[in-house]
C-alpha cells in the first residue's frame, strides 16, 4: 500500500561493464538468459536508449546521438515488433521504406527482386500483411530491414515463433546474405541452431555483465566439464559397475551412453577396452544448447567464471581500428 | 534535398490514405452515423427555445434560435478540423509497448511521420462527410444570414486550417506525457471533456458567464471550436478577427516548441518499453 503514495524506485543495472568489439563482417551470436541484458545491449547500439555511464560507436557512429547519417546504414529487426503495415501489402511498406532511406529507384528494385525471391516471398508482396503467416510476415520483416542495403543488422530473435522450415530458411537466407554482403551481424537468439549455423563467435552475458567471448566451440572446452561416450558391447548384456567412469545417461543393452569427465576421458577409454568386450565406441561433445542452459541456470559458478572470462575476452580481441561496433557501457533501469 | 522530402511526405500521405481505405465500408458508415445526433440537437434547441417563448425572434444570451442552429453546424465544422480522434492514445500507446523504434532508428521524424499521418485521415474524412455536410447545410440553410464578406470568409478558412494545427499540436502534446507517464486514457477523457465545453463545442462560450469566459481568451481552447464558428456569424470586426487570428499563430507557435521540447526530453527518458 506504501507504494500508492511514496513510490520508491530501485536502479536496476540491466548492462554493467559490458565491453567488447565486433569486426567489420563478423556475425556475433549474443546468448543469455531472459533478462540478461541482450535486448539492453542492443537497444543502445541502436540509439534507442542512453547509457547511464560508458560509450558505444557503431560504424563510428554514437548510437544515441541519432545521426540520420548512421540511421540510414544499419537495421534493428526485434521478431517480436512488426515494423510493416499491418492492414497494406508489403510493397507498400518497402515503397514508404525507399523513401525514407532515400534509395535509387533502379537499386531498390534490384535489391527487392533479389530479396523477395532468396526468401521466396515474390508472389507475397502484393497482399495485405494480416493475411500472411507468421512466417512469411517474418521474411517480409527482414527484407524491409535490408532494402537500404545496412552495413550493420542489429537481429533480435528474428526465429522466435517461426516453424522449422521457417526457421531453417531465414537461417540459410542470413547466411548466403551476410557472406554475399559481408555486412556485420549481431545476432540474439534462443535457438542454438540459429547461433550453431550462422556464427562463429559468441558473446554470453548473464545479470548484466559478460561471461564468455570468443568462437563459438570454446564455450564447450571452457564451461563443459563432461562428455559424452557412447559404448555398444559384445553380447546382448551391459556390465553393471558402469557406474564408476561416470553417470548414465541412458542403457538400452547391450548398448549404453555414459556422460564422464573431460580429463579422465583416455584413461577410462584404455580401462574400459582392457576389461569388457566392447564392440562400438564414440565420444562427442555434449549439446551446445545442454551446456549453455546449465551455465545460465548455475549462477554462482557463472559468478566466479565472470572475471576470469572477461579479462580473456578482452585481450584475446584485436583492436585494429576497424571494428565495425564497440561498446564499453553501463544501463540502469528503473522498475 | 528538398524534393526528397517533399516525395517522402507525399509518399507517406499516400500509404496512409491507403491504409484508411482498407476499411472504407466501415469508415463510410461511421462517418454517416455520426451525423445522426446533428438531427437530435437541432430538436433540442428547437424545444428549449420554444419552452422560453413562443416569440420566433426571441433571444437567449445574444442568440436567436436561427443563430444557434447556424452556430451549432458551424462549430461541428470546426471540430471536423481540429479534432484528432485517438492521436494522444497512440502516441503513448506507441511509447508503452514500443513501437516508437522504429521512428527512432529509422531516419525519420517521428512528428512530422505523425502529421502527415494525421493528414491523410483528415482527407479522407473531408472526402466522405464533405457529401452529408453540404446536405446538411442545403437543408438547414435558412437558419443563416448568407455568406459573409470575403475578408470574413478568409478568416474563417485561415482559423480552420490553424485550428488543425492547434488540436494537433495540443493532442500531440497531451500523448507525449506518455513518456513521464506511460497511461494517459484518464488524462486524454479530462482533456476531451475540458475540450468539449471550453472550446465551444457544447455551448457558445458567450452563452457562459463571463467569470468563465474571461480565463477561456487566455486559452487555446476557443480557437478549437468557438472561435471559426463565431468569424462566421460576424462576431467579429476585421481588426479583431485580424488579432485573434494573431494569437491562434502565437499559440500554434507555441505548442509548437511545447512539442518538440516535450519529445526531446521524453526520448531522454525513454528506456524502450516491451522487450
Amino acid at each position: 500500500m506504501a507504494g500508492l503514495f511514496r513510490r520508491e524506485y530501485n536502479p536496476v543495472t540491466a548492462v554493467d561493464r559490458v565491453s567488447f568489439e565486433v569486426e567489420t563482417g563478423e556475425i556475433v551470436a549474443f546468448l543469455g538468459p531472459n533478462g540478461a541484458g541482450k535486448t539492453t545491449t542492443l537497444k543502445l547500439l541502436s540509439g534507442l536508449i542512453f547509457p547511464s555511464s560508458g560509450e558505444a560507436r557503431v560504424l563510428g557512429y554514437t548510437p544515441w546521438k541519432r545521426d540520420n547519417a548512421f540511421r540510414r546504414r544499419f537495421s534493428l529487426v526485434m521478431g517480436q515488433k512488426n515494423q510493416l503495415w499491418w492492414d497494406l501489402p508489403a510493397q507498400e511498406s518497402f515503397r514508404l521504406h525507399r523513401e525514407i532511406y532515400r534509395v535509387e529507384p533502379a537499386l531498390f528494385q534490384r535489391r527487392l527482386d533479389e530479396l523477395t525471391s532468396l526468401l521466396e516471398v515474390r508472389a507475397l508482396v502484393g497482399q495485405p500483411v494480416r493475411e500472411l503467416s507468421l512466417g512469411e510476415r517474418m521474411r517480409m520483416e527482414l527484407i524491409a530491414a535490408l532494402l537500404h542495403g545496412p552495413e550493420v543488422l542489429l537481429l533480435d530473435e528474428p526465429t522466435i515463433g517461426l516453424d522449422v522450415v521457417s526457421q531453417r530458411r531465414v537461417q540459410e537466407f542470413l547466411k548466403y546474405y551476410q557472406a554475399e554482403r559481408k555486412i556485420t551481424v549481431l545476432l540474439t537468439s534462443h535457438y542454438m541452431k540459429d547461433v550453431e549455423a550462422l556464427c562463429k563467435r559468441a558473446i554470453i552475458i548473464n545479470h548484466g555483465r559478460i561471461n564468455h567471448d570468443g568462437p563459438l566451440e570454446d564455450i564447450l572446452d571452457r564451461f563443459s566439464r563432461h562428455k559424452i561416450m557412447d559404448l555398444q558391447f559384445a553380447g546382448t548384456e551391459v556390465p553393471n559397475d558402469l557406474a564408476r567412469f561416470g553417470t548414465i545417461v541412458e542403457c538400452q543393452p547391450p548398448k549404453v551412453r555414459l556422460e564422464v569427465p573431460r580429463q579422465n576421458i583416455p584413461k577410462i577409454l584404455s580401462n574400459l577396452l582392457a576389461n569388457y568386450n566392447i564392440e562400438d565406441v564414440g565420444v562427442q561433445e555434449r549439446p551446445l544448447e545442454d551446456v549453455i542452459a546449465e551455465l545460465f541456470s548455475s549462477d554462482s559458478a557463472a559468478a566466479s567464471e565472470n572475471a576470469n572470462a572477461e579479462s580473456t575476452a578482452q585481450g584475446s580481441l584485436p583492436n585494429d581500428g576497424t571494428s565495425a561496433l564497440d561498446v564499453e557501457a553501463e544501463q540502469p533501469v528503473d522498475r | 534535398m528538398m524534393a526528397q522530402a517533399v516525395r517522402l511526405r507525399w509518399t507517406i500521405l499516400k500509404t496512409c490514405v491507403e491504409e484508411r481505405l482498407a476499411y472504407r465500408g466501415d469508415f463510410v458508415f461511421g462517418t454517416l452515423v455520426r451525423f445522426l445526433p446533428t438531427v437530435t440537437q437541432i430538436f433540442l434547441w428547437a424545444a428549449i427555445y420554444s419552452a422560453a417563448s413562443a416569440d420566433p425572434g426571441r433571444k437567449l444570451n445574444g442568440y436567436t434560435y436561427r443563430n444557434m442552429i447556424a452556430y451549432y453546424l458551424l462549430a461541428l465544422v470546426s471540430r471536423a478540423f481540429s479534432s484528432m480522434p485517438g492521436l494522444a492514445e497512440g502516441i503513448a500507446l506507441e511509447i508503452r509497448d514500443g513501437t516508437i523504434k522504429k521512428y527512432l532508428t529509422q531516419p525519420i521524424d517521428m512528428l512530422g511521420y505523425l502529421f502527415w499521418h494525421r493528414m491523410a485521415h483528415k482527407l479522407v474524412y473531408y472526402a466522405i462527410a464533405t457529401v452529408p455536410f453540404v446536405f446538411v447545410f442545403w437543408l438547414c440553410r435558412d437558419y443563416f444570414d448568407g455568406w459573409p464578406d470575403g475578408l470574413t470568409t478568409a478568416g474563417w478558412v485561415a482559423s480552420l486550417l490553424l485550428s488543425f494545427l492547434l488540436g494537433f499540436l495540443m493532442e500531440a502534446l497531451i500523448g507525449l506525457i506518455g513518456f513521464w507517464f506511460l497511461e494517459v486514457s484518464s488524462l486524454v477523457f479530462i482533456y476531451m471533456m475540458i475540450t468539449f465545453f471550453l472550446s465551444g463545442q457544447m455551448l457558445p462560450l458567450d452563452w457562459l458567464p463571463a467569470a468563465i469566459t474571461r480565463p477561456l481568451e487566455f486559452l487555446p481552447f476557443k480557437y478549437l471550436a468557438y472561435f471559426p464558428a463565431a468569424v462566421m456569424l460576424h462576431r467579429y470586426t476585421h481588426e479583431q478577427l485580424a488579432l485573434e487570428l494573431a494569437v491562434l499563430v502565437g499559440w500554434v507557435v507555441v505548442l509548437f516548441i511545447a512539442c518538440r521540447t516535450a519529445f526531446a526530453l521524453g526520448l531522454r527518458r525513454y528506456g524502450a518499453y516491451g522487450g
